[in-house]
């Protein structure tokens, strides 16, 4: 048996129950762990495709910043989870049902294609560049304006995120560090005449 | 036999419908919603991979890395609406969710 027929059959059955977990699991913390699951075993799937960079950018980006960030805003909002999960039974047969038609047409299209057995990794071949920096010979002549959308795209998400969440509280004394600069002789020192023997 | 084209499809099919499943199933809890969101955009990703490896172009990785930029973006954007929304109604119910009358 060759090594990528053993890893694709153990990390697609890994994939599918760590996703499922992820939508059945009663605790939203058990479902962010499920979540992140799903994600090293599709880093895994794309290393077994050749797909290098991007499984890493998956393990670094995924498990390392988004999945924690879910982990925090489950974490710190102090909600009933028990009361969101009413209806979950009820909705059950017609969710299964459109899943199981859904997966059906998907899957049927798919096993149209008859059987295409090209090795893997041909994206990389041997005495090649390596995938990143094949990737990088795309990503910055091909798509280059493409590669700076999405840097404006992080950049919007990343000052639309802070804008959300900052707010002041009223009451709470902060330096002020231009008024302290722009203070001057005239406004911060009040010289008074003071008479012998009697105080201000 | 080997893993072929058709494997990877099958696998990213079956777990878009899994995101799928988790949005009717989950449709109160918003946090789980986002949650199937990224399993979607996973499974797009998984076949984005699969057909750039099996056709031997590049394209597919490049678009896969533009998703993955946009996902990440809509992740953070849309939890810091739940926090900014929990703040002011303490709730995110989403059928409380209805100041717009949409």
């Amino acid at each position: 048996m060759q090594a990528d027929v053993f890893f694709f059959w153990i990390l697609a059955p890994l994939l599918v129950v760590s996703a499922f977990a992820v939508i059945v699991a009663k605790n939203p913390v058990h479902s962010v762990l499920f979540l992140i699951l799903s994600f090293v075993c599709a880093a895994g799937l794309f290393l077994l495709m050749g797909a290098e960079f991007l499984a890493m950018i998956l393990v670094v980006v995924y498990v390392g910043a988004v999945a924690v960030l879910f982990l925090f805003v489950v974490m710190l909002l102090d909600v009933d989870f028990t009361r969101m999960r009413q209806g979950f039974v009820q909705y059950l047969p017609q969710g299964l049902l459109i899943a199981l038609v859904v997966a059906i047409e998907l899957i049927y299209v798919v096993s149209g294609l008859g059987p295409s057995q090209r090795a893997a990794a041909a994206a990389t071949p041997e005495g090649m560049l390596s995938n990143t920096a094949a990737l990088g010979e795309v990503l910055y002549t091909r798509y280059f304006y493409f590669f700076q959308a999405a840097g404006m795209i992080l950049l919007t998400a990343m000052i639309g995120a802070i804008v959300l969440t900052l707010h002041h509280k009223p009451g709470v004394k902060r330096q002020d560090v231009g008024a302290q600069v722009a203070r001057n002789p005239e406004t911060a020192v009040e010289v008074r005449k003071v008479a012998s023997r009697a105080g201000i | 036999m080997g893993i072929g084209l058709a494997n990877y499809l099958t696998l990213a099919a079956i777990v878009f419908t899994i995101g799928i499943a988790g949005i009717i199933l989950n449709h109160k809890n918003i946090i789980i919603i986002l949650m199937s969101v990224e399993l979607i955009l996973l499974a797009v990703n998984i076949n984005l991979i699969a057909f750039s490896t099996y056709s031997g172009d590049l394209t597919g990785q490049a678009f896969a890395l533009f998703i993955l930029t946009v996902a990440a973006a809509e992740a953070a954007i849309g939890l810091a609406i739940l926090v900014a929304y929990y703040r002011n109604r303490g709730s995110i119910a989403v059928e409380d969710i209805n100041s717009l009358k949409g």
